[in-house]
């Protein structure tokens, strides 16, 4: 997304990104980016609060039109859930019990990827 | 693990899931010095905005490709489950909370914008950079061009 973010801009078209994974976003370089620090897959706010996306929305809309130059990041003053404190420790970890299981999933991955790569000759 | 508040370390994180999986090379994320930068070309009150999601439609057809849908009527749900996000913390059943149509839509209403284009934009997050620079996101511009865009809001998953 980004990598369009990037090409929109280049040609004219000014963008601003309202995401959650803050480093990916500004490795790659973005012109303006609304950082809302939630696990992926919200980054417009929480599920059904339609008050914070709102005021989501409004801080984006106000990056778009007054940022001064490129890679304006900004971060929306809003947590998740007070509820499940854990969260940033979740996503994507690896747990050494599951070592064996995630090396299957691997090889099984790359074995169907080996397949269709040889049906996609054959055909 | 102490939870410091720092952001979420997902390029690291990605790295040890995919050497977890037995990958032999790491991902190669994109970077770049240079950061092309474009200013709207008249007051955000008189501009008008299309909304961009990597989000796919439902029914989802299992390809990864461009696609555009209606923002009116607004579709109730889109596909994620083909998308990396958090499916242990969260879940994606309010589509408002990863493509805002209508909160969009009535801030356009309340004068803050002119509107939205007609047509919201899914792009497919693809493992290759270059089809993404080379064929994606120039079908985007274009998309744009035509539904009159003069600013885009980018919401990845």
């Amino acid at each position: 997304m980004s990598l369009v973010a990037r090409h929109l801009e280049a040609n004219g078209i000014p963008t601003v990104i309202i995401g959650s994974a803050r480093d990916v976003v500004e490795y790659c370089g973005v012109p303006r980016f609304l950082f809302t620090d939630f696990p992926l897959g919200n980054p417009c706010g929480h599920p059904w609060d339609r008050e914070m996306q709102e005021k989501i929305v409004r801080q984006a809309l106000d990056l778009l039109a007054n940022a001064a130059g490129p890679r304006t990041t900004v971060k929306a003053p809003f947590a998740w859930k007070a509820s499940d404190p854990e969260w940033r420790a979740r996503y994507g970890r690896v747990d050494p019990a599951e070592r064996e299981r995630l090396l299957a999933i691997g090889e099984e991955r790359r074995r169907q990827k080996a397949e269709a790569k040889a049906a996609a000759r054959g055909a | 693990m102490v939870d410091t508040g720092e952001p979420v370390p997902y390029m690291e994180r990605t790295r040890q899931y995919y050497r977890a999986l037995g990958y032999a090379k790491d991902y190669v994320w994109a970077r770049h010095d240079d950061v092309p930068f474009a200013r709207l070309p008249k007051p955000l009150s008189e501009c008008r905005l299309a909304l961009i999601t990597t989000a796919g439609p439902v029914p989802y057809d299992g390809k990864r490709q461009l696609w555009s849908g209606a923002i009116d009527p607004a579709p109730a749900r889109l596909h994620t489950a083909n998308l990396a996000w958090d499916k242990e913390s969260t879940h994606t059943d309010d589509r408002g909370s990863f493509l805002p149509i209508e909160i969009a839509s009535k801030l356009a209403r309340n004068g803050v914008f002119a509107g939205l284009t007609p047509r919201f934009h899914g792009v497919p997050t693809e493992y290759s950079q270059r089809s993404t620079t080379e064929d994606v996101a120039p079908k985007v511009l274009q998309r744009l061009r035509d539904d009159g865009a003069d600013g885009a809001i980018l919401c990845p998953l």
